[in-house]
């Protein structure tokens, strides 16, 4: 079978044997620099929006919510399952469809939608970039399928940058089939190096960060 | 008290340039240096190394080897035979310990002319005085193996009457790789000509370099292009008056 | 080299819409590469690299055992490893695999390995649908062209280029702004990811310790690829294995900024498995095929070796001043740039392109932006010499290995040297102190024509340094 020859071959070549122990791999190198939260929002915030992407911090769950029923109004959206979400009471807006379980009818909305609405696991304040977990709270599609995502995230959620996150989940696998770091709008510049936003991703991405 | 310097000249400026290697000479002795020049010398073998003849090279760095065995210190006005001594004879001699042995002791005394002055003689003004508008080329080896981008700066910036111009964009290849140039000569005539772009953008007369090979390239070039736009080492820079 | 890869340059070269497309594309990426790993960026850019380099080197030191930490994890949570010797393999599995399932309609995201392997000629061969998402490789498939670069695959085709192919492939009216181009392109292959009964990938990294592919993207069609379809096999060569997850922090900060300039892709996806209980959407199976293809012949060498470590970022492309100037079709195969240099003659025997290795002048860049250190160099004068030895053995090139150890004789006897000097310096025009235009006929030959063909010959000296030496 290829397998047992493959790894007979790599053996060989590397003058090992079958079972044989490792030497210990370069340590890990996780470096969490001191940054206080607002310096970590600031950060984020500018670089979303050096990507086009948007961020907006409102003060309460109350304001998040008046801000979603204002940039959805006149347009069509659906939620995720996010406890947070509900908290906020925008699972509650009208025309927002959320609580969906079923996969036919989460690819039929999500393909139909003009906005999905998520929250997030954590952010990265040094990257402007989402890390979304996947979860019966949070499907992949939402974030994925409409021309537009929003998402809603307590401040507390957000983190320097890749070290802390590996720190705080290094092992991801454990608990999720799918964690996906989203750092703006979807973008290519595949056609004469010109930056086209919203090719297969959504193009419009905007975060409200909350407290 | 160690002011004696043997000269590698190298095989391309003993026979193309020999003006490059009277400069070097003379810059060094107005610092106080006795100078010597052992005549077994020839080359330094790199182009056997590159062109993947090993066991030629080899032949012929053990000469070198020889011939500067007595030497205490060497000084050489190229970057890229600085860069063939210091970092590659030790892959011709990883299977002979002591051959090795030797390579490592003459990695230790083997010098490019600007890092020499700049690092072991310790001037930065060695007294020239040139009025041109100058633009400087960086040669591969001595940029990327050597890490040398300050100091032939740091001289040029001495020199009075110099106005020194960085060309944009800066750091690229001049396209002479060795025997590159002839087995690939449309693409690296390519690539001189974009060098030579860069360069005329600058308004400068003169291209300095501290590689030879790299001005033998880059004039070539120029005069074909009906340019007069000059080259000039780093030596004759600095040993005018 | 082969006339075939000498033509190939030569028509690059004379393209200059072309060359001014490579060029400036290159440029672009080059600058901003420049940017995002710069002080002000990423002040431990360098120690990144140090550490990116020593858990590459361990990884593929070890690789036997990370291969299986890897199948083990994967296997753990329901997902399937399958290890391909070559091409066929890979194809005769996906191709068992879709009629077991009763699969037509596959979609694709960008994937150098899958390229490698032909996967798409192969299905379609078979009549199933097999449809490239990102955009650049996309507009390939519809031109029936291969990638021109590892990280920017249609480089070299103009909007009118592709307003063409979209009229003629799609039917479309014809269309020649990009963001329109962009939006055809997101309708029709929006159809396709939802209707695809399998998705593959490729995998920038596999994670030993999690069972998980790692997949690195901007447009969002990796995502798409690897969550609509009810099936998800991931592709990859068996070198892209690192140890841990964590060990993801430092590679996802080296691989955006090297290859783009951006601080970090779009979308980093780390998937490990079919979806979990309670998960609504995800694929439902989730395969990985480990492909050999000859990567197990570049492991013996313990200085060659390390072109294994390369993550795929086309740093070196877009600094090398040869690749900016010959472009990714001259290369013979699908990897092109530096690394294509360094591994092709591994991979094909350096019989298949002899003039590979001596397509550079050796400047450096190359290794100098790499962000897992890679001394493309190096490899490539190591890759001369075997050349050269390989043309010893069959007898080829005997007046080149004639002349150079002519060249060693001479150069080690210094009386021989100087003569010899003399002499050339007697027959060679002087030019009067002026540089050299052109020869007489019988002199302009081999390198001296070559030389001559591009710029002007240095005029001879009436003395050489060391008789200017003595008369002093």
């Amino acid at each position: 079978m290829s397998r047992d020859n493959i790894l007979h071959k790599v053996r060989t070549a590397l003058g090992r044997s079958a079972g044989q122990a490792v030497a210990p791999p370069p340590p890990v190198r996780l470096r969490i620099p001191e940054v206080p939260m607002e310096a970590r929002i600031e950060s984020f915030i500018a670089r979303l929006e050096a990507l086009a992407g948007k961020a907006v911090r409102v003060a309460t769950m109350d304001d998040a919510r008046e801000f979603v029923a204002l940039a959805i109004a006149g347009k069509t959206a659906a939620a995720s399952n996010a406890p947070y979400l509900a908290e906020c009471g925008i699972t509650g807006l009208p025309g927002v469809r959320s609580g969906i379980r079923d996969l036919g009818e989460l690819r039929e909305v999500c393909a139909e939608v003009d906005i999905g609405i998520t929250s997030a696991d954590y952010m990265l304040g040094d990257t402007g970039t989402l890390v979304t977990i996947a979860s019966p709270a949070e499907a992949r599609l939402m974030s994925l399928l409409p021309p537009a995502h929003m998402a809603v995230v307590p401040k507390e959620r957000m983190l320097t940058g890749l070290d802390e996150l590996f720190t705080l989940a290094p092992h991801p696998a454990e608990i999720t089939s799918s964690m996906v770091l989203i750092t703006g709008p979807s973008r290519t510049a595949d056609i004469e190096q010109i930056l086209v936003r919203g090719v297969h991703g959504p193009g419009n991405v905007t975060v409200v960060i909350v407290g | 008290m160690g002011n004696q310097i043997s000269l590698f000249v190298t095989c391309m400026v003993d026979q193309l340039f020999p003006k490059v290697g009277m400069a070097m000479a003379t810059v060094l002795e107005r610092l106080g240096y006795r100078v010597d020049f052992p005549e077994e010398q020839t080359c330094c073998g790199q182009p056997a190394f590159n062109s993947g003849y090993r066991n030629e090279a080899r032949i012929v760095a053990r000469h070198f080897l020889k011939t500067f065995e007595a030497s205490e210190k060497i000084v050489v006005p190229s970057g890229s035979c600085t860069a063939m001594i210091t970092h590659h004879f030790a892959d011709l001699f990883q299977k002979e310990p002591e051959t090795l042995e030797r390579v490592h002791a003459m990695e230790k005394k083997v010098y490019e002319f600007a890092t020499f002055l700049t690092d072991v003689a310790g001037a930065e003004d060695v007294g020239a005085r040139m009025q041109d508008v100058v633009t400087f080329h960086d040669g591969c080896h001595a940029l990327r193996e050597l890490g040398i981008r300050s100091a032939p700066r740091r001289l040029l910036a001495h020199v009075k009457g110099l106005e020194l111009r960085e060309m944009l964009p800066a750091e690229e290849c001049c396209g002479f790789g060795g025997t590159f140039s002839v087995k690939f000569a449309e693409l690296s005539g390519a690539m001189v000509r974009t060098k030579i772009d860069a360069i005329l953008r600058t308004g400068a007369n003169t291209v300095v370099s501290l590689d030879p090979s790299c001005l033998m390239q880059i004039q070539g070039g120029l005069s074909r292009a009906g340019s007069s736009v000059r080259t000039m080492h780093l030596a004759e820079v600095l040993a005018s008056r | 080299m082969s006339v075939e890869f000498d033509q190939k340059i030569h028509t690059t070269l004379a393209d200059a819409n072309l060359q001014l497309a490579i060029y400036t594309a290159t440029g672009r990426l080059k600058e901003k590469r420049i940017e995002a790993v710069s002080d002000a960026w990423l002040p431990d850019y360098q120690e990144l690299r140090t550490q990116a380099n020593a858990i590459k080197k361990h990884a593929i030191e070890n690789l036997d055992h990370y291969l299986e930490e890897f199948e083990r994890n994967v296997e753990a949570r329901g997902g399937k490893v399958i290890y391909c010797k070559d091409a066929t393999e890979v194809s005769d599995f996906v191709l068992s695999l879709a009629k077991e399932r009763g699969s037509r309609l596959i979609v694709k995201s960008k994937s150098m390995t899958t390229e490698e392997v032909d996967l798409n000629e192969r299905l379609e061969h078979h009549g199933l649908e097999s449809v490239e998402t990102d955009l650049g490789e996309y507009i390939l498939q519809l031109a029936h062209e291969k990638p021109y670069h590892i990280v920017a695959p249609a480089l070299h085709k103009t909007r009118y280029d592709v307003a063409e192919i979209f009229t003629r492939e799609l039917h479309v009216a014809n269309e020649t702004v990009p963001e329109k181009q962009t939006l055809i392109a997101r309708e029709v292959l929006r159809e396709k990811f939802l209707h695809a009964d399998i998705g593959i990938s490729g995998a920038n990294f596999l994670v030993a310790d999690s069972g998980a592919v790692t997949l690195i993207e901007n447009e969002g069609n990796a995502r798409l690829t690897t969550s609509a379809p009810r099936i998800h096999i991931a592709v990859a060569g068996i070198e892209k294995v690192i140890p841990r997850a964590q060990d993801l922090a430092v590679f996802l900060k080296l691989l955006a900024r090297s290859a783009t300039g951006q601080l970090l892709s779009v979308y980093a996806s780390f998937l490990s498995g079919a979806r979990r209980p309670g998960e609504v959407d995800g694929p439902e199976e989730f395969y990985v095929v480990l492909l050999d293809n000859g990567r197990t012949k570049l492991l013996p060498d313990r200085s060659k070796r390390q072109s294994l470590y390369c993550i795929r970022c086309g740093a070196c492309l877009n600094t090398c001043p040869v690749y900016r100037k010959i472009g990714g079709h001259s290369f013979p195969w699908v990897y092109s740039g530096p690394i294509g240099a360094i591994i092709t003659p591994q991979f094909m025997g350096v019989s298949h392109e002899p003039g590979l290795p001596f397509a550079s002048s050796l400047c450096g860049a190359c290794g100098e932006v790499c962000p897992v250190k890679i001394d493309i160099p190096k490899v490539l004068l190591e890759l001369r010499s075997d050349v050269k030895k390989s043309e010893t053995r069959e007898g080829q090139n005997r007046l080149e290995k004639l002349a150079f150890r002519i060249f060693a004789w001479v150069m080690t006897h210094p009386r021989v040297y100087e003569l010899a000097g003399r002499m050339a310096g007697g027959m060679a025009p002087s030019g009067d102190g002026k540089w050299i235009n052109s020869v007489p006929s019988p002199m302009n030959v081999g390198p001296l024509k070559e030389w001559l063909s591009q710029r002007d010959l240095p005029p001879t000296p009436s003395k050489s340094f060391r008789e200017m030496w003595r008369a002093r």
